[in-house]
Order: C-alpha cells, then sequence, then structure tokens
C-alpha cells in the first residue's frame, strides 16, 4: 500500500487570502494546519493566469506553449498527456471532483467530453491517451463537474436541478444575455459579479464538492491507493455565497488591500507606468480578453465594492476551508490519515481591487501570480515541516505526484518535483519560473512572457494590439513587493533587464504542432 | 458584427467535395455536435448534440460558385450568417472556407469553433474515401 494524494484546488484564489500567507480577513485554520506541518511556498506561479491552460499545466506538467491550450476556449486535446492517466496506469484509483475545465464550458454542439459526460451520468469515457493506451478520459475513472453555479449542464447543475429546482434561479448569472460576462451587480454596493444568494449552504456547489469527494472516497477499498482531485469553483467571482453565511465578514470593516492606491491620482500614475493596456483597460477603452466583463469600466470602482468583493471573497475561502476539513475528517476515519498527501493551491490569482482593478487578464503581477500552495507530505513520509522561497511553478506538480508515487516523472513533463525544503530547492535549482499569456479575440492580440526569479519578475511584450514589440515590466520584488514602480526604462536596471530576458528567450519550452484552434469563449 | 473564418485544405477535387458540403439536409453527417439537419423549402432546421434546436434560413445554394450561405434564426442569436466556400486549388485539391459573421459576438467563437472542428471531420472523411476510379472515358 502506497501514498495516497488528495489534490485540492481552489479557481481564482489570491496568496494572501489564507492566514498561514499573513491572510487577516478570512479565517483558514485547517489549511494553515497543513501548512504548519508541511511545506509552505511563498512564490508559486502559475505558467497561466486564466483557467483551460492553467489546468491544462496542472495535469500534464507542461507549459501552455507545449500542450496548446494557449488561451481559455482552447479544448486540451484529449489524447493529451496526463499524470492522473500515469497514475491509473500504476494501479491508482484516480477520480476529479468539482471543476476540470481541460474544455470549453459553452457547447452549444455538446461536442465536448466533459459536457457530455454530465449528460450522460457516466463515470467516464474510454479515451486514448498520449501513447495510445485507451483508457479513461484524461486517466480519471471517475468525474463529476461542477463550476460556478448552476449554469450549463455540468453535474452539478443536474443535481441542483433535481433536488432542489427552487435554487437554479437563486444564483448569480455569470453570463448576460449577450453570452458575456456579466457586468452587472447587486449586494450592498452594486459591484460587478456580487449578488446576495439565498441558497441553503449544503446546497452550495463548496459543500457538493466536499460531499461527492466524500462519496467517491467511501466507495473505495481500504487499501486501494488514489489520487483524487478536489477542484472548487470558489473563490472565483461571481462573489456569492450563501446569504446565511454573510455576518461571518462585515464588509464595511474589510481593510482596504495594500495594493489598491485609495488616491485616484496615485492609482493612475502607477497605471500609466506600465505598458498601455493596463490603463486602457482601467479606462474602459480596451478589453484584452473574454474573463473582464466587457461593459464594466474599472475606473468606476469605489472604495466599498473593493471592500464588499473582499469580503465575500473571504466568505467564500472561509467555506472552502471548512469543506477540506471535512473531507479530511472523512479520510483519517477511514483510516488513511497517516497516508495521504495533501497538495492544495489554485489556478491562478484575482487582482481583488489591485491597482483599481478587479478579474483577471494579461497583467503578470503577484495578485495574478503570487499562489497559494501548500503540500502535507503523508505523516508516514516523515517530511520535516518547512517553508520555500525560491519560485516553483504549478508545472512542476505533476512530477511531485508522479514521486509521491513512487513513478519516475516522465520525459514530457517539463517541472520538477517541488522541493520539499529551501535548500533542496537551491540544490535543485529552482531558479525561475515562466509564464505565458496569448490572447486572440476579435482582432486584439496580446502575447506576454514572463520570468520569475527570485527578488525579480520580468515581462516582455510581442507586437500586438496595443503593443509594438519593444514594452515590458521589471519589478523588483523586495523593494517593491506590490510592483507599483516598473524599472523597465531605468538605466539603473539595464543589465538586471538584459540577464532576466536573456534567460526569458532561452527557456521558451517548444511549441505544440500545430497550433490549436479557439473553439469557444471559455 | 464578430467574425469568424476557418479553412482547410482537403486533398480532393472541388466538385468531389462540392457535392458533399452541397448537401445541405447531410450536413449532420460530418458536423460534430450537429444530429440532424433537415430542410423543408428553405428552411433548414438542425438539432445539436447538447439538444439545442438552430432554425435557420438558407439564403445561397450556388453550385457553380459552390457557395453555401445560411442565416441562424434563433431569437437569441440577433444576427448571423454562415458562409462555406469550395474553392478549385487547380491541382486535384480544394480548399474550404467556412465564415461565421454573428451577433452577439460569443456565439460567433462557439459556432465559428464548431465548423472548424466540422472542416476537420470533413477533410478526414473525404480523404478517407477512396477515389472514384477512372472510367477511361478520357
Amino acid at each position: 500500500m502506497g501514498r495516497k494524494i488528495l489534490f485540492v484546488t481552489t479557481d481564482q484564489q489570491r496568496y494572501d487570502t489564507l492566514g498561514c500567507n499573513g491572510g487577516l480577513v478570512g479565517r483558514t485554520p485547517v489549511v494553515d494546519r497543513l501548512a504548519a506541518e508541511g511545506i509552505r511556498y511563498e512564490r508559486a506561479v502559475p505558467q497561466s493566469v486564466v483557467c483551460m491552460p492553467s489546468r491544462s499545466t496542472m495535469l500534464t506538467g507542461q507549459h501552455p506553449s507545449t500542450h496548446g491550450v494557449w488561451m481559455n476556449g482552447v479544448p486540451l486535446p484529449v489524447d493529451a498527456p496526463s499524470v492522473a492517466a500515469e497514475l491509473q496506469r500504476s494501479g491508482y484509483r484516480t477520480a476529479l471532483v468539482g471543476k476540470a475545465h481541460f474544455e470549453p464550458f459553452m457547447d452549444a454542439f455538446g461536442r465536448f467530453t466533459e459536457n457530455m459526460l454530465a449528460r450522460s451520468g457516466e463515470e467516464t469515457k474510454q479515451n486514448p491517451w498520449a501513447d495510445g493506451t485507451v483508457g479513461p478520459h484524461r486517466g480519471f475513472e471517475h468525474l463529476e463537474f461542477a463550476t460556478h453555479g448552476a449554469a450549463g449542464s455540468l453535474h452539478y447543475a443536474q443535481w441542483l436541478l433535481l433536488n432542489h429546482p427552487e435554487a437554479m434561479g437563486m444564483y448569480y448569472s455569470a453570463i448576460d444575455g449577450n453570452f458575456e460576462v456579466n457586468a452587472a451587480g447587486d449586494g450592498a454596493t452594486g459591484a460587478p459579479q456580487v449578488h446576495d444568494n439565498p441558497i441553503p449552504r449544503d446546497w452550495y456547489h463548496t459543500d457538493w464538492v466536499a460531499d461527492r469527494t466524500i462519496s467517491w472516497l467511501d466507495s473505495l477499498d481500504a487499501d486501494d491507493d488514489w489520487f483524487c482531485w478536489m477542484s472548487f469553483p470558489d473563490p472565483h467571482h461571481p462573489w456569492d455565497p450563501p446569504a446565511s453565511e454573510m455576518g461571518r465578514v462585515d464588509w464595511r470593516e474589510v481593510p482596504l488591500p495594500a495594493g489598491y492606491p485609495t488616491d485616484r491620482a496615485e492609482r493612475e500614475r502607477i497605471l500609466d507606468d506600465k505598458p498601455r493596456h493596463w490603463r486602457l483597460w482601467y479606462d474602459g477603452t480596451l478589453v484584452a480578453n473574454y474573463e473582464a466583463p466587457k461593459q464594466w469600466v474599472p475606473a468606476t470602482l469605489t472604495d466599498d465594492q473593493v471592500r464588499e468583493v473582499n469580503a465575500r471573497n473571504a466568505v467564500e475561502v472561509e467555506l472552502i476551508d471548512e469543506a477540506l476539513g471535512r473531507v479530511l475528517a472523512a479520510i483519517d476515519a477511514k483510516g488513511w490519515g497517516d497516508d495521504v498527501d495533501v497538495i492544495f493551491t489554485t489556478d491562478h490569482g484575482e487582482l481583488q481591487g489591485d491597482f483599481g482593478l478587479l478579474f483577471k487578464g494579461p497583467y503578470h503581477v503577484d495578485g495574478l501570480m503570487r499562489l497559494p500552495l501548500v503540500w502535507r507530505p503523508a505523516r508516514s513520509s516523515g517530511v520535516a515541516p518547512a517553508v520555500v522561497s525560491r519560485p516553483v511553478g504549478l508545472v512542476d506538480l505533476a512530477p511531485t505526484f508522479a514521486t509521491i508515487a513512487g513513478l519516475e516523472p516522465t520525459p514530457w513533463m517539463q517541472g520538477s518535483p517541488l522541493p520539499t525544503d529551501e535548500a533542496d530547492a537551491e540544490a535543485r535549482g529552482f531558479d525561475k519560473v515562466l509564464t505565458e499569456w496569448d490572447s486572440e479575440l476579435f482582432g486584439v492580440a496580446v502575447h506576454v512572457r514572463t520570468i520569475t526569479r527570485p527578488g525579480w519578475v520580468c515581462s516582455a511584450y510581442r507586437p500586438g494590439a496595443a503593443h509594438d514589440g519593444t514594452e515590458g515590466e521589471l519589478y523588483d520584488l523586495v523593494h517593491d513587493p506590490l510592483q507599483q514602480r516598473n524599472l523597465w526604462d531605468d538605466p539603473a536596471h539595464a543589465a538586471t533587464k538584459a540577464d532576466l530576458l536573456a534567460d526569458l528567450w532561452d527557456s521558451q519550452p517548444p511549441p505544440h504542432q500545430p497550433r490549436l484552434a479557439v473553439e469557444a469563449p471559455v | 458584427m464578430a467574425t469568424i473564418r476557418r479553412e482547410v485544405i482537403i486533398d480532393r477535387p472541388a466538385d468531389d467535395v462540392w457535392a458533399v458540403v452541397g448537401d445541405v439536409a447531410n450536413t449532420y453527417r460530418w458536423f460534430p455536435g450537429m444530429v440532424s439537419s433537415d430542410v423543408e423549402g428553405d428552411v433548414r432546421t438542425v438539432v445539436t448534440a447538447a439538444g439545442v434546436t438552430l432554425p435557420e434560413q438558407i439564403v445561397t445554394v450556388d453550385p457553380i460558385l459552390r457557395r453555401f450561405q445560411y442565416r441562424v434564426t434563433a431569437p437569441i442569436i440577433t444576427g448571423h450568417l454562415g458562409t462555406i466556400d469550395v474553392f478549385d486549388l487547380g491541382d486535384g485539391r480544394s480548399r474550404v472556407a467556412y465564415g461565421t459573421d454573428c451577433e452577439p459576438a460569443a456565439m460567433a467563437l462557439m459556432i465559428g469553433g464548431a465548423a472548424g472542428s466540422a472542416l476537420q471531420e470533413l477533410r478526414r472523411q473525404l480523404e478517407s474515401t477512396p477515389e472514384p476510379a477512372p472510367t477511361g472515358d478520357a
């Protein structure tokens, strides 16, 4: 009997929303305890700051350029490499419960397997793997999907429709009548994607994901080895947690984030110091990506809206923490407590008020790029608690899972097993992480390549709708932790910039051939 | 109006390709996710695997130009024109272009994305079908 793996992901969660990372708004005792017993990473960086490419990186262990999912709406090929397939092949029982999003949600023709499975009620589908083997879809024997709210045809929406049809209309409609990300909001401040949701807590998707995870774990034999990806759709907007839970955090008492300059002139000066698409978005002139509401102008954001968004986000984070606690208790009750590795992370962050912005886009700063990552190795492994400050990537997760299972990482994995302490990180050369952004939406293209090294983050813009290929961003993470001073054009840092750029371009991963097509908005 | 164009080159003569593309009641045979495509007069009704019914107005079926055009007239789509052109490349191959002009814009991505995979399937089917044997009439 080997080590079992509980892989916990959230969606669009900032580093500073966890108590163990200094968060003060929401309480996260369960993850904090995992961090105290395990390894807490202070600079975990995604390879993309949107869902589909980032999640595909977690599964494949490859950068977006290589797995091919270069923006949301590009489906990961059915036969893409998958660490879950490697684990299943080696005898692990495998499941993914919650938000997968390797394939588009918007699917009027019902072409994508995730949507097909939810409609058919089948646990999985036999599909080809990367090496030609035919096995369960992407290596998962059991798949049950959820996303934000009751929209679409995924398992959670169907469960809600069958059991609590009166709740279908309680959620916020994340998409408006034009199939765009909804800009409307109610709550107390009218912030976009904020909504008072009367749904009872135990019908909410966070608890459903935990319930279904526990159900699957209960179906296993005591001596099974297993890999379970439990994937919560929150705290991604819409910010519409159950109304019964809103008393946890009084939004009026929430401090404004350090990254939110309250003085408008100062906020705009900081934005003007960055490549021009930042200010163009802020002013509502250019919306480069589908994920930000097209009808919302960030310059209209108020202090109170920032407070309310952060309060609701914290409530959602607390619900996730409690749901995780229930799952860990169920694991203990099965007698697996000493043999389970728990890895907690998210796919990317959320601006959440930084620079006067919400949501996400081609903005490679800490709000989107610094992620919560905690690995509590199985107690039976004897790994000592540690904190790792050197940069690691989500690309390192797949080889970590393989190693936990006693497998050699496969040649197609581009990362390395996560370091277990700072000395291990230094010895094994964890000195850079790459992030990329590509979007092409109705004639508007943005292409960014970024390198994060200890103390520095550097982004270079390729030619696109708002850039001529000379723009970039360079931030000193030690002296400017909020990334408010762009050193790209500062002669005093020209040598640092040149060194980072040379490393960035020398390190680019091989591209997927042929380039995959965008098949849906998201 | 948002516009999407997808293209494919098929190793078959344009007349062979048009014989399939121009048979608009049988589009479902090569369009993944399309369950049926019934034609009555100049109206085509498409049903998708997601259970969506899309009523369409047939605008153009021109065998000389090898062009098929249609409009989706479902209320949620405020404007649409789909255009499939089959071009003769002169070397026994064809280029097929599938244009989707649509409002709301997000629907263009959904329809255009499906159209792109349909072109791949069209190529797969046509290129896996043996070419007709020469008749010897030349």
